[in-house]
């Protein structure tokens, strides 16, 4: 086990990382902030429970989710929130023709296969999840990323199961469209 | 329901499909629309492929800074 000083060195190196995760899902830089802070906190004061067996940013960033979980929590029982799904509802019309076909089919995208392309597919859905509204992309990240399930999205966010699929069918048409555009 | 749905209402379906068990009905409906609409299923297998990628989203991160 390395010295304590050590082991702080090494928290701090991996808070950058930790705050572009945090941020991406929060959308809201002090509140990122304020849930890396506590993970690298919690780190330190359970270092005894760190088994070297994961990489120390894989222990950190379990830590990290459900701060972000209990972040997303407290926000949305603050009355500020629009209980509406953000974005407009013809946005996506302009895909289909009146009688609700294709105008421009999706086409096979690749899979990537390779790390390198993996890397780069990941590299292009960040970049495409930061362009989606706040709101949306919260929503989204809690059902995709941290696997939580719909009802519990819903009560969460303070929305109807339908609004919730709404906002979720809008995320993944958006995102579909944006990698349509950078994955190819 | 109708067997042949437009793909506008596909593409909803799909979504939802990831989000809650679909009902005999529009789990058929889907399967006869893909047999005919390439389109679809491309569609189908991106919202996939999106929803692997997202997961390993804090994983891939493990190796990269």
């Amino acid at each position: 086990m390395p010295a304590p000083s050590d082991f702080r060195a090494r928290l701090e190196g991996e808070r950058p990382y930790l705050l572009r995760y945090a941020t991406l899902q929060l959308r809201d830089a002090d509140r990122a902030e304020d849930c890396v802070q506590e993970t690298l906190l919690a780190g330190l004061a359970g270092e005894a429970g760190y088994d070297g067996r994961s990489s120390l940013r894989t222990w950190l960033t379990g830590i990290l989710k459900h701060k972000i979980v209990d972040a997303i929590r407290r926000s949305s029982r603050e009355p500020a929130m629009a209980l509406e799904p953000e974005g407009d509802p013809s946005e996506f019309d302009a895909l289909f023709d009146p009688r609700g076909h294709w105008t421009d089919a999706p086409t096979a995208w690749e899979r990537p296969d390779s790390a390198l392309e993996r890397t780069q597919f990941l590299a292009a859905l960040e970049a495409c999840l930061e362009r989606l509204p706040a709101r949306t992309a919260r929503a989204f990240m809690m059902r995709e990323h941290m696997g939580l399930e719909t009802e519990e999205i819903c009560k969460e966010l303070g929305v109807s199961a339908t609004n919730c699929w709404v906002m979720l069918y809008r995320a993944r048409m958006a995102l579909r469209l944006c990698l349509e555009r950078t994955w190819k | 329901m109708k067997l042949m749905l437009p793909c506008k209402e596909v593409t909803r379906l799909v979504s939802q499909g990831l989000d809650r068990r679909l009902g005999f009905g529009e789990r058929v409906a889907l399967r006869v629309h893909f047999a005919i609409c390439e389109g679809c299923g491309n569609f189908e297998r991106q919202m996939k492929l999106l929803r692997e990628a997202v997961r390993q989203l804090g994983e891939t991160g493990a190796q990269s800074t």
